[in-house]
């Protein structure tokens, strides 16, 4: 059986697959002349599709609010959903196709950083406006694009000192994810803690495939530090939370994170494991505002409630879908270099995160930063602080000055 | 003082770790030279068996030690009537295959189970020894461990069944010379593998937690460990375990775990040189 398959007929099999699999995203509603065509490219299923799911849910709700309130410019928004099945390289294909064969007028979607610098060249050749929405390590300076995220200036300024200060400790341990945002994220720790007078005894960056933290647990009992700081990201990584309860630590040495919950984590582990670990983002579904509630209400009418619970990311693709459409209802059109216009007057909208603005300069976002403890699977709110700029980005990218830069900063932390 | 005696005891847990999720491999490639690719989705269906019928209600006990790998067993006795009979002898081919039965597995298993991570609490708490505190979850997972290797051990030195096996393994047409069913014996031992690898999967499942992609985390150390080990597939696993725990546990403690983690490859690439054979292969010759 084996032997009669060639390298031409697997070709052949394999492209039958290819075409079989992309096949039904080419299937478009009809009269796109007074639609306005939208691609959302997103992970909806593999390794990743924790973060995408309600990413995904997010724009859909937006969008479809936004055609039953009669449409942007009077137009009904065709939406597109590409699945990107956490495979960077078809994040790449459907940018190209969402830009030439669908020809939209704006994408949104990406999730991992690697999966928005694989979209974002082509995106920007293609002369198609784009937003990221998922918080990240800072520094992409690209006037086509627009992150919408929180970045670690953002929530970590605040963050360290308050952390410090809830568990009256200055001696922190930092875990981390062995990839840039780990690493980033990592120095910023080190430098707010210093500079509200505390001290990162120890920094260990993991592989993103260790599950086995046996040895780290002693090394950080040895070192006795007062605060647990984790960066650690992925489903390797949670076991850590479960070692660290197994090995009687819970309640000996408090924990942080910057990544805690990102993915739902308080939805997979159990409350021993979890409960009182603070952690900080742009949003939470615990903000107890009308706004907040009102969006939770018509979210879970609309996905059931089971739905995945709505994250950063996912709140701020609510966000990035209506500034778009108001921006566009500014410039009366949707096309690109007009929207931008539009959006870099420092436009703003107020939603379930929070007051979010466009920053002209960076094309980043000054939003509202929330800190909350995690207690039985859900959010308490402890603290806010409102309208925190992109400072990290801000330091190395002035698109008002510089409009043709086109890359993504390493920003050099200064400890 | 306090320290050393952690630091042992993490030595035994990171050992025991390694060897347990190497034992089924051992059986499966080191006695029947069947590369078995899905070895690490066998453990993940060993957790998944653990903590679904947990979750339905079973003593976590009972999940762990006799529904894991009853279920994991009999998924690899299907495989082995179905795939793996018609490849003895064939090692690339059965690597293929078990290759495209690891994609199969962790496919079902996504659609079935979900890609997030299932997960129990360790039972049993903690042991505190001055600052420092283990779990003795972790430290009954040791004695696990050595009771397997144990009772694996007087199996195939003291009962017949044990004799019969080891000499299939060693000489198949003799063995059928003799009037025993090779293909019988291999059917048992392919898929009493299986089944300790079951076990091994719904042990760590409290530690580690289970994703249907979780067997790629433990795949290549179970091989490493298992080839470094050689043909005795007690004596070898149980060295090989003790030398690249050791090494692991040492770096990660003195440096970081990236580099615990390169100390442990570079070890059995070191090891490999020096004796191609495995441990076994010059030491514990005699032995099982």
């Amino acid at each position: 059986m084996i032997k009669n398959v060639n390298r031409r007929t697997l070709l052949k099999l394999a492209g039958a697959g290819a075409a079989a699999s992309v096949g039904p995203f080419y299937l478009r509603s009809a009269g796109a002349a007074d639609t306005i065509p939208v691609a959302a490219i997103h992970d909806a299923s593999g390794g990743i599709d924790i973060y995408g799911r309600p990413m995904i849910n997010c724009v859909n709700l937006a969008v479809e609010e936004l055609n039953a309130a009669g449409g942007v410019l009077g137009k009904k928004i065709d939406l597109v959903n590409y699945d990107a099945q956490s495979n960077m390289q078809l994040y790449t294909q459907y940018a190209v196709e969402a830009a030439t064969k669908q020809k939209a007028d704006v994408v949104f979607g990406g999730i991992l950083s690697a999966s928005r610098e694989a979209m974002r060249p082509s995106l920007k050749r293609f002369k198609t406006l784009y937003f990221y929405s998922l918080l990240y390590e800072g520094g992409v300076c690209d006037r086509n694009t627009f992150c919408m995220g929180s970045t670690p200036a953002q929530t970590l300024e605040k963050f360290t000192p308050f952390v410090m200060k809830h568990f009256n400790g200055k001696k922190i341990y930092t875990l981390a994810a062995d990839y840039n945002y780990g690493q980033i994220t990592a120095k910023w720790i080190k430098k707010f803690a210093t500079e509200n007078g505390g001290d990162v005894i120890q920094t260990d960056f993991f592989p993103l495939d260790v599950s086995e933290f046996g040895t780290t647990i002693r090394k950080i009992q040895a070192a006795q530090p007062d605060i647990i700081m984790s960066v650690l990201v992925g489903a390797a990584h949670n076991s850590f939370y479960r070692q660290w309860v197994a090995s009687g630590m819970k309640d000996k040495i408090p924990m942080a994170s910057t990544t805690f919950g990102i993915g739902n984590e308080q939805v997979l582990t159990s409350p021993e494991e979890h409960n009182g670990i603070i952690v900080s983002y742009a949003y939470f579904d615990g903000i107890q505002t009308p706004e907040n509630l009102d969006f939770l209400k018509r979210y879970y009418a609309r996905f059931g409630e089971k739905a995945d619970a709505v994250t950063e990311g996912a709140a701020m693709s609510y966000h990035a879908v209506n500034l778009w459409a108001k921006a566009a209802e500014l410039a009366g059109t949707t096309e690109r270099e007009k929207v931008i216009e539009a959006l870099e007057t420092g436009l703003s909208f107020t939603g379930p995160a929070g007051k979010t603005t466009i920053d002209p300069a960076t094309h980043h976002d000054t939003l509202d930063v929330y800190i909350a403890e995690v207690r039985d699977g859900k959010y308490n709110v402890l603290e806010s602080y409102l309208q925190q700029p992109p400072a990290d980005t801000a330091a190395v990218c002035n698109l008002t000055e510089n409009p043709n830069e086109n890359k993504q900063f390493v920003i050099d932390v200064q400890i | 003082m306090d320290s050393l005696v952690i630091g042992l005891l993490q030595f035994l847990v990171t050992i025991a770790n390694l060897a347990l999720v190497a034992a089924g491999l051992a059986i499966v490639f080191g006695m029947m030279r069947v590369i078995n690719f899905a070895h690490g989705e066998f453990l993940m269906l060993g957790g998944y068996a653990a903590i679904v019928s947990n979750q339905a209600g079973l003593n976590l006990w009972v999940s762990m030690f006799i529904v894991a790998p009853l279920v994991v067993g009999l998924v690899g006795a299907i495989l082995e009537r179905l795939v793996i009979r018609r490849l003895y002898g064939r090692m690339i081919d059965t690597m293929l295959a078990t290759w495209g039965i690891s994609l199969a597995l962790i496919g079902i298993a996504t659609i079935v189970f979900g890609n997030t991570v299932a997960g129990i609490s360790p039972p049993l708490g903690s042991l505190s020894i001055g600052q420092y505190a283990i779990g003795w979850y972790e430290l009954f997972l040791v004695a696990v461990v050595a009771v397997l290797f144990f009772a694996g051990w007087l199996f195939l030195r003291f009962t017949s069944a044990g004799l019969v096996a080891r000499g299939t393994m060693q000489n198949r047409q003799m063995a059928g010379a003799l009037g025993i069913d090779p293909n019988r014996v291999y059917a048992v031992t392919f898929t009493v593998g299986a089944a300790v690898t079951g076990l091994a999967g719904a042990l760590i499942a409290p530690i580690a937690g289970v994703v249907p992609s979780i067997g790629a985390v433990y795949i290549a150390k179970a091989f490493i460990t298992v080839i470094s080990g050689g043909t005795a597939i007690l004596a070898g696993t149980l060295a090989s375990a003790t030398v690249l725990g050791s090494v692991n546990t040492f770096f990660s403690f003195v440096l970081s775990p990236v580099l615990g983690e390169v100390a442990l490859l570079m070890a059995a690439v070191v090891l490999l040189r020096i004796l191609p054979r495995g441990i076994s292969g010059r030491f514990f010759r005699r032995s099982l």
